[in-house]
């Protein structure tokens, strides 16, 4: 079984965010930069689905030189080798460009399944993976959090509001990860020493005969005009009270009154 | 040209979810700045019948693809038939649902259309004729302004977010021949949450416990029935193995917009804040006075959940009854 993980390098959730001068993006400095934590969870199925039925783990990530870290990340857990897109060109690239750099990099990479997180936690766009699995001509099942492969197909359990639906699918196809779909593993230290000589393929979009001219912050379709902090809120009006009984009845009543929401 | 606003609505067992009113809605304000038409498209199987309900927000002509083969969603049948009816009807903007759905649909129909995607969008703004998109980005920690270059322009909305306007239009249906091609998935069983839980996206209120409640939902739980609310859960909560990651509210979790979000028993990480900052009004109860959530918070309770929670939830039963 040949699988591929889509992985990108995304700001840590935990980490503040402050615009940059420009005003359309935000500062790059100073904050601590993770896996993708739904990546984590497509690593995770992908080394547990090779460790049942044999093949390999290839991560593809796109990303400035910084990303090798997530990708030696995904290494250090078990994957056996990485493709990195690392041209400047790229950079800043929509999500419908990302997904057809990544198409055209699975071009060149054998795959039956390709798992990619549902998002990733930075723009939040929700669209690479199905970009990418249209671009490619497969299936895709998204928000998945359980699989069962068998007879060149796989059986996904996908969630939805309220339920979930079964859906066989079959291969080559897409999927995208769910939380619930596993426990991510933590790279062990002879993990991250072997990571450390497992092969990494550096490309350019011109490599992958991507024009350069096509991709990146310059020709994005879904444009940047600015980057703003939610508005803040009015300072808290704390509810205070002689028992549980008086402040429970004080916010009752100002929910009352100043929210009509009661 | 491409013009027009076209809505893609979204049904479950042939009733409407809510954010499809949602997105009629907002499709009118849309197609009235424009000074165009607003075709709403609705597919399923034996829909017929609720389709001309779309009229009630303003729709001036509905679409309905009735087929068994869309009885439930499938990425391939939906594209197909709905990239087929964008084809020929060429609008400029196109609406949907940021539901598990939309969100689904969105990127393989961005794809099939060469379209770019604003992505759970909480306003939208018209001005000289240029849509401008507000979507949160790093879960909320700031708002994107977005244009989106050429047409057709896919704008997928937060749920619970738009206003809900009745604007009764004279509304025909058509049903127009549908291509549903190459399908490439099957739907083998459909498992629906027992009980009638209010799901977290669409809830008016909802009120969320975290490490505070020690994995003792039963307050929450009380005062979330008593306001017929949906009970979501921090992330510890989950990591916890105390509520499903179904609950999870936060930036790894569901990014919920109520009109109330009660946090009991939650510190208010960056990363939960990101999922809930978009309600209307949010009420703390939190032990810990110096707790981040009550920076975030409307009106805060500085006290034991377990004494706090309990009364509010006697206090709204009282009201109600």
């Amino acid at each position: 079984m040949e699988i591929v993980v889509l992985l990108k390098q995304v700001p840590d959730t935990e980490s503040m965010i402050s615009i940059a001068d420009d005003g359309v993006s935000i500062k790059k400095e100073d904050i601590k930069w993770i896996m993708n934590p739904y990546d984590e969870l497509a690593v995770e199925e992908g080394l547990q689905i090779k460790e049942a039925q044999g093949g390999t783990v290839t991560i593809l990530s796109m990303g400035p030189q910084k990303a090798i870290e997530a990708i030696r990340t995904a290494l250090a857990m078990g994957a056996d080798k990485g493709v990195h897109i690392n041209d400047p060109a790229t950079e800043g690239s929509d999500a419908l460009a990302t997904a057809k750099i990544l198409s055209a990099a699975l071009k060149e990479i054998p795959y039956d399944l390709i798992i990619a997180g549902h998002r990733a936690v930075d723009e939040d766009n929700y669209q690479v993976a199905a970009a990418v699995a249209e671009f490619l001509g497969i299936p895709q099942v998204s928000m998945v959090v359980k699989t069962e492969l068998g007879d060149g197909k796989i059986k996904c359990h996908r969630t939805f509001e309220g339920g979930s639906v079964v859906v066989e699918a079959a291969l080559p196809a897409m999927i995208t990860t769910q939380r619930g779909l596993n426990e991510p593993r933590y790279a062990s230290l002879p993990g991250i020493m072997k990571a450390k000589k497992k092969p990494v393929d550096v490309k350019t979009a011109a490599d992958l005969d991507v024009d350069p001219a096509s991709v990146g912050t310059a020709n994005r379709k879904v444009k940047i005009k600015t980057l703003r902090f939610p508005p803040e809120r009015q300072a808290v009006q704390m509810i205070e009270g002689e028992s549980p009984a008086e402040i429970a009845a004080q916010l009752v009543k100002v929910l009352h009154e100043e929210t009509k929401i009661i | 040209m491409a013009q027009g606003v076209f809505v893609i609505t979204e049904q479950r067992d042939g009733e409407f979810r809510k954010v499809s009113f949602e997105a009629v809605s907002e499709g009118r304000r849309v197609a009235d700045g424009l000074s165009t038409d607003l075709t709403a498209a609705v597919l399923g199987s034996g829909i017929e019948g609720i389709a001309g309900e779309l009229g009630k927000y303003g729709a001036d002509k509905v679409v309905a693809a009735d087929d068994q083969s869309l009885a439930d969603y499938t990425t391939d049948a939906y594209t197909n038939v709905l990239a087929g009816l964008i084809k020929s009807l060429d609008p400029a903007v196109i609406i949907l649902g940021a539901t598990m759905q939309g969100k689904d649909l969105a990127g393989r129909l961005a794809a099939r259309l060469d379209a770019g995607v604003a992505m759970d969008c909480v306003a939208v703004k018209l001005e000289d004729g240029q849509l401008t998109y507000t979507r949160p980005m790093f879960g909320g920690k700031v708002l994107a302004d977005v244009e989106i270059e050429g047409t057709p322009q896919i704008v997928a909305i937060r749920p619970n977010v738009m206003t809900i306007t009745e604007k009764s239009k004279d509304c025909a249906t058509e049903k127009p021949a549908i291509q549903v091609g190459d399908v490439k998935t099957a739907i083998l069983e459909k498992i629906m949450d027992t009980g009638d839980k209010v799901e977290l996206t669409e809830a008016d209120i909802v009120v969320s416990g975290g490490r505070g409640t020690g994995g003792d939902f039963a307050a929450v739980e009380e005062l979330a029935a008593a306001l017929g609310a949906a009970v979501g859960a921090s992330r510890s909560a989950v990591d916890e193995g105390w509520r499903p990651h179904s609950d999870q509210v936060g930036q790894t979790g569901k990014v919920v917009s109520p009109t109330m979000y009660v946090a009991c028993g939650i510190s208010g990480a960056i990363q939960h804040l990101a999922g809930m900052s978009t309600s209307k009004y949010i009420v703390a109860i939190n032990k810990d006075p110096e707790a981040p959530i009550f920076s975030k918070a409307d009106f805060g309770i500085v006290g034991d959940l377990f004494d706090m929670v309990p009364a509010i939830a006697e206090e709204i039963k009282k009201i109600k009854a």
